[in-house]
């Protein structure tokens, strides 16, 4: 008697599940998107309070927006190189050289040696354009050698790591810093002048809003022309709901909340984060909409295949290189137009933190996996676990190790899921945030 | 060699004095082949015996040393996958070539996307043509929009076959077609490959299967360390006497 009643109970349990996943199933929501999501909450809301309230702040995550940027900016690149079966080692010592030569163009080659006087009003995008162009032919050589040369990506990218580093000191600056750069230059930082204000967040929060609800319209009206089978409208309705909520909260507490600390006007978003939703569509429209990103992902899969079946597997490999190396140009801009200043250590270590990035959010190194949102989402991950540790006065030793655990946390628990291996994942999961939470305790000053 | 084939006119498909090596082993040695509309050719031999590699050429999926590839009797170049495509070849590999991280419309139109006027990826035309090719192949074919991984193997050959079938090819070339799947599903390929027949398409079929080979072919093509043994139609052989072609390089008295 009591053994069939137990059965039963399992039994509308299990059905229960079944049903949840398939209402999970038929929203196709990216389930590992939402857990990073999930997790990110969890870190915000947990150093809210070891932080006695100092960390949901306008002040604190607008500044954790601008400090996220460079990295995000150059992850949206990393992953299609990872997702694609290679690596880039290079990036850190690129973004410095790169850096350095928008730097001197700007400080020495366009007012002094042209004679064109500081402060012109197209400096600014001429240093960008040279940065850019630059980055996408060093990208183009690295990319050659390994897609036509067959030298492994891990090898070319750590010959270049070191090769574009030593060149920052063969620029006849002998590795001096150059400073002050082009003010107009100085914007793309996010320094005291360069925010949106006001006025243009909204605006940029409310074509965000027109852009998610169309994005969403769209793509039914596509599928129902061709009668392909279409998610429940509610949940299409609740998704647009959703993104515009999330836009234009984000834009108002976080953006317009924050108040200059210089003229206490409401600064609005900062010109880096604005960079960074740039590069995020057009990269993720690169990923997923065009010929060029199916093939990265074909050739992650299966690089037979996608040589068997015509995709000229080299031209794009090369590809995700030259991509790799413009974005290396403009989180370079960033960095030095923030600093106001070109140093030669600029980006040291960055290529760890954007590789770390890549992989928190999501991206396999088998290949084949890994989308351009996870991997904003990890650098924003990675930059919150930082932040959140100095507002605790943890000391830089420590969050490094830290941020270490939670690196090797992150994937072990993605691929135990992958596997389908829950308790695994759980036992990872506990394993890391014990470890996580003992460093952090005895690490506090 | 070939003294005896029923199919007059102009081959679809003549491969001469074909000679492939790597380093020093001649995997293909001086084969001559060929093909016509709405026939079946068989090539087998052992392991070894250089079919995969002398039909491979065909494909584009590597280039022959030396040698002459006809196509309805006009000298072709075939140096890269997309030539063979030019030309109306098509191939369905042993191994499934199919990318297991996107789904089955992104596999099918691998290399010749379907796309909108912008130049981006027009995936719901491409879905919709797939659902289409599957009605005819395997109309229990649902999962047009889960990655292939997650697909069983008759379902995973109904994408590699769809994506061949969707493009008008009008040479296939199947490399052991039914070797991933199960009974039932082995029944579907080979009534998908009589219907490929009636349509005039001309189908190199490489096989382990003798009884794959002597259900389907019309002539078989037997090879033996890089070498061709001979070609003999179906029906004027037995067994047995293809299988001592096949082990021992024999040609039965009949066929010479």
């Amino acid at each position: 008697m009591s053994d069939t009643r137990q059965t039963t109970a399992a039994d509308s349990n299990t059905a229960a599940r079944r049903n949840l996943r398939g209402l999970v199933a038929s929203s196709e929501i990216d389930t590992r998107l939402a857990g990073m999501v999930a997790a990110l909450v969890v870190i915000w809301v947990g150093f809210h309070f070891l932080s006695d309230g100092a960390f949901l702040t306008s002040r604190n995550l607008w500044n954790l927006s601008v400090q996220s940027a460079s990295i995000a900016i150059m992850a949206t690149g990393m992953v299609l190189i990872i997702v694609s079966r290679n690596i880039d080692l290079s990036v850190g010592s690129l973004l410095g050289f790169l850096g350095y030569v928008m730097a001197v163009a700007q400080a020495r080659w366009i007012p002094e040696r042209l004679g064109l006087g500081f402060d012109q009003p197209y400096t600014w995008a001429i240093a960008l354009a040279i940065g850019i162009v630059l980055g996408a032919a060093i990208g183009a050589v690295q990319g050659a050698v390994v897609a036509y040369g067959g030298v492994p990506a891990f090898i070319v990218t750590l010959g270049g790591f070191l090769v574009w580093r030593g060149l920052i000191f063969r620029m006849g600056e002998q590795g001096k810093t150059v400073s002050p750069l082009d003010t107009n230059f100085q914007l793309l930082g996010g320094g005291p002048n360069g925010s949106l204000g006001e006025g243009r967040s909204w605006i940029l929060a409310i074509f965000g809003c027109i852009g998610a609800v169309a994005s969403v319209w769209l793509a039914r009206r596509r599928r129902q022309r061709h009668e392909l089978g279409m998610r429940p409208l509610p949940f299409d309705i609740g998704f647009a709901v959703i993104a515009c909520a999330v836009i234009i909260l984000s834009v108002w507490l976080i953006a317009i909340g924050y108040e200059s600390p210089i003229n206490g006007l409401p600064t609005g978003v900062a010109n880096p984060v604005v960079i960074l939703i740039l590069v995020t569509v057009v990269v993720t429209y690169l990923a997923r909409r065009r010929r060029f990103g199916r093939y990265v992902y074909a050739i992650g899969g299966n690089p037979e295949a996608a040589e068997l079946g015509g995709i000229n597997t080299r031209r794009t490999i090369m590809m995700t290189f030259v991509l790799m190396g413009v974005l290396c140009a403009v989180a370079g801009a960033v960095q030095t137009a923030r600093l106001n200043a070109a140093v030669t250590n600029l980006g040291i270590q960055n290529e760890l933190d954007v590789i770390s990035a890549a992989v928190i959010g999501g991206t396999s190194f088998a290949g084949g996996i890994g989308t351009i949102s996870g991997a904003v989402l990890g650098a924003v991950v990675m930059q919150s676990l930082r932040s959140g540790m100095v507002l605790l006065r943890i000391d830089s030793p420590s969050q490094d190790i830290v941020v270490g655990i939670v690196l090797v946390t992150a994937v072990s628990i993605d691929s135990a899921l992958r596997l389908n291996r829950r308790r695994t994942a759980m036992i990872s999961l506990v394993v890391g945030l014990v470890l996580a939470a003992f460093i952090i305790q005895t690490g506090r000053q | 060699m070939s003294s005896t084939h029923a199919p007059t006119g102009t081959p679809l498909v003549e491969m001469r004095d074909i000679h492939v090596s790597f380093g020093g082993l001649r995997a293909v040695d001086g084969v001559t082949i060929d093909l016509f509309p709405g026939e079946v050719v068989a090539v087998v031999g052992g392991n070894g015996a250089g079919k995969s590699t002398l039909v491979h050429t065909l494909a584009g999926a590597h280039p022959a040393d030396s040698g002459q590839i006809l196509v309805n009797g006009r000298p072709v170049t075939i140096a890269n996958p997309r030539d063979a495509r030019t030309h109306g070849v098509e191939v369905i590999y042993q191994r499934l070539a199919l990318a297991d991280n996107i789904d089955a419309a992104a596999n099918v139109f691998l290399g010749r996307e379907l796309r909108t006027r912008s130049g981006a990826l027009d995936d719901s035309a491409m879905a919709s043509a797939t659902r289409d090719v599957m009605k005819r192949l395997n109309p229990r074919f649902q999962n047009l929009s889960t990655a292939v991984r997650s697909l069983s193997g008759g379902q995973r050959q109904s994408v590699a076959i769809a994506r061949a079938v969707h493009f008008d090819a009008k040479i296939l070339i199947m490399d052991e077609p039914t070797a991933a799947l199960g009974p039932a599903e082995t029944v579907q390929v080979r009534e998908l490959i009589a219907q490929l027949k009636s349509e005039g398409i001309g189908i190199f079929l490489i096989s382990h299967d003798i009884h794959d080979v002597f259900d389907l072919a019309d002539r078989i093509s037997v090879m033996m360390q890089g070498r061709l043994v001979g070609t003999v139609e179906k029906n004027k052989v037995t067994k047995d006497e293809v299988l001592a072609m096949i082990i021992m390089g024999q040609k039965p008295a009949s066929a010479s």
